[in-house]
């Protein structure tokens, strides 16, 4: 009896055409990342480069040891810091619930019109670095904590506006529907319909976002926009690396602070 | 039997949240307080910010009738920079950081190198980009490639901690098998683990690309090349008009990699 003799395909993942395709798209992306490199350093001093290690040691040298006597003139910036936060997400907040609500489909009053003037606030606000921000805004009303507030509200209004209005559309259209059959005025469906189920969602975004707020204030003094950035601008450019080195573990501790606060609360709320 | 008419209560809706009254009052009173004080202690110099409305309405004009010619060669220097940047940033975090995810999670490696790598992890996340960009400046120079090396940095504190969660996740019935089989461990990576994470990484490097490129536009304000750096120059020259359009040319890039990017991970999962 002959023997079947057929060339069994050992088994592979794809296809000949999907296999070239796909090593086709890596080749191209190679040669974007080269191109790209060799556009980027076009400009690199690269003996400036090489010679960053002895930089580094020669700054970790003049970084330590931190000077901690500088600590009692950074409660007051730090204090601004944590102001400049929350009431820059109050502010933020503020601004965010309407448009969340004329940018979700199913409660904007208008799909055509309002809802995509929401859209575009949102997406500016949320492309648009608070840094950037409080850039502009130091130029517009002048240095301090106001201008660090506003940066840090125009900021927040795109990033809790957007979580907002996905909550609003993936609420439970029940409860609104029984709402409206007891008879009950648009602002009264809101009011008992909506909200209740998005509130737990909204504390929780607002938490969230505050949490990044500290994050973030803590650098808007680079800019003149107040807080202890402020004191790291003034620390950096008189070149005093003791005192930037103490501010950067007080930025560090907030972050890890407020990022527990905010965990904490998170949890307690969901 | 008390019927509940008798009472003559009516209906009130139970607070959402906090249950306990005293709690609620606490925080109530708490939030007024702080309020109270953190208003009182802001100061505002309000002669400087009427002052001020004049040059914001200069500002609305210059993003509403924008400037891309008279600056046009700054502004196409700094976006080329701001996007090669971006890019190659990209491509060396998410090389560096699979290796790192990999061993950051908990069940593919070992102790001591999950350990290592989650303690890159941590680091790499808790400091923000702009205070890295003015240590890489410092030890650099000025220049994109401060900017590139900061970028990086980010870019494997974000990848490896979301890849080492996606890793932990997967589906532990398809490493055995592949376990069955005889395989080393380089191979389940690469037939149990590679295929479960692969869409979701991709889909977290646009992400990443996406954040690149915004933060590309920040750290240019510390030294560290790209837009950012004219747009700092424009603002500080108050040419809002140029300010303007370099704004809205950044809005027009995140939109523009927003949109391709969810196109994108739609077709890869």
């Amino acid at each position: 009896m002959p023997v079947l003799r057929t060339v069994q395909p050992t088994w592979r993942k794809r296809t000949t055409t999907a296999h070239l395709v796909l090593w086709g798209g890596w080749l191209a992306l190679a040669a974007l990342f080269a191109w790209c490199w060799r556009e980027m350093t076009k400009n690199t001093i690269w003996a400036f480069v090489w010679d960053a290690p002895e930089q580094a040691a020669d700054l970790g040298a003049r970084m330590f040891p931190p000077r901690w006597s500088y600590m009692e003139r950074l409660w007051w910036p730090l204090w601004d810091t944590l102001n400049i936060a929350t009431l820059g997400t109050i502010l933020g907040i503020l601004i965010a619930v309407p448009i969340a609500f004329c940018a979700a489909r199913n409660t904007t009053p208008s799909v055509y019109f309002v809802r995509p003037v929401a859209l575009f606030v949102i997406v500016a606000s949320r492309s648009i670095n608070s840094l950037i921000w409080a850039l502009l805004l130091v130029a517009i009303i002048g240095p301090g904590l106001l201008a660090g507030i506003v940066a840090i509200g125009l900021r927040s209004i795109g990033f809790v506006a957007k979580l907002l209005y996905e909550a609003i559309e993936e609420i439970d259209h029940g409860q609104v529907e029984a709402i409206t059959a007891t008879g009950a005025t648009s602002a009264q469906i809101i009011d008992y319909a909506i909200v209740p189920q998005v509130l737990p969602a909204f504390f929780g975004i607002s938490v969230f976002r505050w949490d990044i707020n500290i994050r973030e204030s803590t650098i808007l003094g680079l800019v003149g926009a107040g807080g202890i950035g402020l004191q790291l601008q003034a620390s950096l450019s008189t070149l005093a690396w003791p005192q930037v080195t103490l501010i950067f573990v007080v930025i560090l501790a907030t972050v890890v602070v407020s990022e527990w606060v905010s965990a904490k609360v998170r949890g307690a709320i969901t | 039997m008390q019927s509940v008419f008798e009472t003559g209560r009516t209906w009130r809706r139970s607070p959402v949240l906090i249950k306990d009254w005293r709690w609620r009052w606490g925080i109530y009173l708490f939030s007024l307080v702080y309020l109270v004080l953190a208003i009182s202690t802001v100061e505002v110099n309000w002669t400087r910010v009427y002052e001020g409305l004049d040059r914001g309405w200069r500002f609305l004009q210059g993003f509403l009738v924008p400037d891309f010619t008279s600056r046009w060669r700054d502004i196409s220097t700094g976006l080329v920079e701001s996007l090669t940047m971006t890019l190659t940033s990209t491509v060396v975090g998410v090389l560096i950081s699979i290796p790192i995810g990999i061993g950051a999670a908990r069940n593919l490696a070992p102790v001591p190198i999950y350990l290592a790598c989650r303690a890159i992890v941590a680091v790499s996340r808790s400091l923000q980009e702009v205070i890295i960009a003015i240590l890489f400046v410092a030890m650099f120079g000025f220049g994109p490639f401060a900017g590139f090396l900061t970028l990086t940095f980010a870019t494997v504190g974000f990848i490896s901690k979301l890849l080492a969660e996606d890793i932990e996740e997967i589906d532990e019935g398809q490493a055995d098998a592949i376990r069955a089989t005889g395989a080393s461990w380089l191979q389940l990576v690469n037939y149990a683990v590679q295929p479960q994470v692969m869409p979701r990484l991709i889909g977290l490097s646009l992400y990443r690309l996406d954040i690149n490129f915004r933060e590309s536009a920040v750290i240019g304000i510390v030294g560290a090349g790209g837009i950012g750096a004219t747009l700092n120059t424009a603002i500080d020259r108050y040419e809002y008009d140029s300010a303007g359009a370099i704004l809205l040319i950044i809005i027009a890039i995140v939109m523009v990699a927003e949109y391709s990017s969810g196109f994108v991970r739609k077709w890869v999962q």
